[in-house]
């Protein structure tokens, strides 16, 4: 008889052993899955994981890839964990990344064709506030109504999505563009164009601003007072409201967060990497996220390395449906599994497993 | 607009939602929040697709989808039940790998058209002017779908193993104490919400759409989500929210139909704001009814 006891404190080993375990079984797991598919699992494994770092050819264009995706990632990822450690579950941020990116946007192209040097900073500030006022209606909802913030979150993310359809085909729409959807090029405007900072790295305002945001986030968690009641709110809500922590202002200052952290993603997104607000220009990066924030066990630290990895798999992802033609969405099925896998070794962390005999009554 | 044609077709965009959320709710009954309906939706859909294609059955079809997200479900009750991971993280994870399996199982099956249940055409009934057309004349899902939330309404409120269920999910600490086996009743709860949004989205697959596309459940799930909050997890309730948001959906789409003034992301959204608005009224009047241990482990340790 296999028996659970709970851990007085959560093993500090098995914290940072459980998301490599996870990796190894999505691995095998996955490995399984490719041949099944009748692709060669160990290559296809390889192609993923090693070759977009190592291999002659590629890692040439992949290594600076690895930043450009994992920038975003990483910056929704350190929002998210922030709620989530004071138990706030927004699941909208694939909504605040969207609308941060359209307002931004629509600020910028409002000055259209100015060479301003202070554009573009107006422009991330534009972004910030969109995604935080996004982030802001769940809060305001869930504080003054007590309405879950999970369901809100989500469906704001729809009707963000109609909002960036109605950006894209109509009020941001390039005035040169011919009729067809999509607004004007970021990537032919030099003043606001988010490009590598240094050439050949990936290094873009966005992947710096998630550097900073791993450091202000371990700074605000590790040090400071509302860092430590936002935990005291996740961990012990009642003790944090007798010790007169405000529920409410926890639920703003989280939401807020996020929302202007994933925002802040959209617009470096839209004014680099994606160049233009088109219907599809988000990749779903505010759902990945979610995952990059359990992985890295909701700490900047491990957000700034589960960001990386969860950017190698879109990259190794791209270069398996090149070289070995597998499905795209076998990818997005592997970025499910680690979370799920996550979750499942997740039981060491916070329970010894005793073998013993059942006791009798 | 047809006031017959309109009431038909809100009975078929209700059914998918109302499938799903009956499910939802027995398993939130027995105190566990699966966030995972969405994925266990698309991943019926994408099953009961083809399941109905290869064997040419919509029967064989929903009977596919519904196993196998009852299956896909069990993932998330073991990692929530045995291994006492957190609720929501999982349901989210479940979404997650419910939206990949569907469009890796799906990519083959792309543009091709499904055979629909034929409609039933219920003697006697479906003759009767304007109610006839209305009401009986549809596929027998929907018929399913409705005596679905009149077993659970009934299970519930007149059968021991529904006042079990029930207790496990009020207090799974007494309903321990008294013997009950907490573990596995929300199992067989979850495995039965599994396979009712299964049902619900093979109808989305086979019915409403008749089509395989990916990602086709659009958010349905997460609404069958909210309308469990909206009907203060009662039956009656879930089946007043269903036929709301199916009458909201319609009246939308009928309307970018006409083509009014309205810009047509402004219907489209509609949907998800109303129910958010829904969402917000239901919580201000202060009336919850959720299950005491809702979206809390148990663990019989002590």
């Amino acid at each position: 008889m296999i028996r659970l006891e709970k851990r007085p404190q959560p093993s500090r080993l098995w914290t940072i052993v459980t998301p490599l375990l996870a990796v190894v079984l999505t691995m095998v797991v996955g490995g399984i899955m490719f041949a099944l598919l009748g692709k060669p699992p160990l290559e296809a494994i390889r192609t993923i994981f090693w070759d977009p770092l190592f291999h002659p050819q590629f890692a040439g264009y992949s290594r600076p890839q690895l930043l450009v995706k994992a920038g975003p990632l990483i910056l929704i990822a350190i929002g998210l964990s922030i709620g989530f450690r004071a138990g706030i579950w927004n699941i909208g941020a694939e909504g605040q990344y969207i609308m941060g990116a359209v307002t931004g946007a629509a600020v910028g192209l409002a000055f259209y064709p100015s060479e301003s040097a202070l554009l573009f900073p107006l422009m991330v500030v534009a972004g910030a506030l969109g995604g935080w006022a996004w982030g802001m209606i769940p809060a305001i909802l869930k504080t003054k109504f007590g309405t879950n913030e999970i369901l809100v979150s989500l469906m704001l993310v729809y009707v963000a999505e109609n909002i960036l359809a109605s950006a894209s085909a109509g009020w941001l729409r390039s005035p040169e563009g011919m009729g067809f959807p999509g607004s004007r090029n970021f990537k032919q405007w030099p003043a606001v164009f988010n490009d590598e900072l240094i050439a050949n790295t990936g290094l873009h305002w966005g992947v710096l601003s998630a550097l900073i945001a791993v450091i202000a986030a371990y700074v605000l968690m590790a040090r400071h007072i509302q860092g430590f009641n936002i935990r005291l709110t996740g961990e012990a809500p009642r003790a944090a409201r007798f010790s007169g922590v405000s529920p409410a202002r926890i639920v703003f200052l989280c939401l807020g967060i996020s929302g202007a952290l994933a925002g802040m993603a959209g617009l470096f997104e839209v004014t680099g990497p994606a160049g233009q607000i088109t219907i599809d220009f988000n990749s779903g990066y505010g759902f990945t996220a979610i995952i990059v924030a359990f992985l890295g066990r909701l700490h900047p630290v491990g957000i700034l390395l589960a960001g990386l990895l969860m950017a190698l798999t879109y990259i190794g992802g791209e270069l398996a449906q090149l070289m070995l033609g597998l499905p795209g969405a076998s990818i997005q099925l592997f970025q499910g599994m680690l979370l799920f896998f996550l979750l499942a070794t997740d039981v060491f962390t916070n329970y010894r497993i005793r073998f013993a005999k059942r006791e009798l009554a | 607009m047809d006031p017959v044609l309109l009431v038909a077709s809100i009975m078929v965009s209700a059914t998918p939602i109302l499938l799903a959320a009956i499910g939802e709710m027995v398993v939130e009954k027995a105190g566990v929040l699966n966030l995972g309906v969405e994925g266990m939706m698309i991943t019926g859909a994408v099953i009961g697709f083809a399941v109905a294609v290869s064997t040419g059955s919509p029967v064989l079809g929903f009977a596919g989808a519904a196993l196998g997200a009852a299956v896909l479900s069990l993932s998330f009750g073991f990692l929530t039940q045995y291994l006492l991971s957190n609720q929501v993280a999982t349901g989210l994870g479940l979404t997650l790998v419910g939206l990949g399996l569907s469009a890796l199982v799906g990519a083959s099956f792309e543009g091709v058209r499904a055979p629909g249940p034929g409609k039933l055409w219920i003697p006697g009934l479906a003759e009767i002017p304007v109610l006839g057309p209305m009401l009986f004349r549809h596929d027998f899902m929907v018929y399913v779908s409705l005596l679905l939330v009149a077993g659970v309404w009934a299970f519930l409120k007149y059968t021991r193993a529904g006042l079990i269920l029930r207790a496990v999910g009020e207090d799974h600490e007494s309903a321990h104490a008294l013997g009950y086996k907490v573990v596995r009743v929300r199992m067989a709860a979850i495995f039965f919400g599994g396979a009712c949004a299964g049902l619900g989205g093979a109808y989305v697959s086979l019915v409403r759409v008749p089509q395989w596309t990916e990602g086709m459940t659009a958010g349905a799930g997460w609404i069958a989500l909210a309308i469990v909050v909206f009907a203060s997890w009662r039956p009656l309730g879930v089946l007043i929210g269903a036929y709301l948001f199916g009458g909201v959906t319609v009246l939308q789409l009928n309307l970018q139909a006409a083509g009014t003034n309205v810009p047509v992301e402004l219907l489209s959204m509609s949907p998800y704001l109303i129910t958010i608005i829904v969402l917000v009224v239901i919580s201000a009047r202060g009336v919850h009814g959720a299950p005491g241990s809702l979206g809390r482990s148990f663990h019989a340790s002590a």
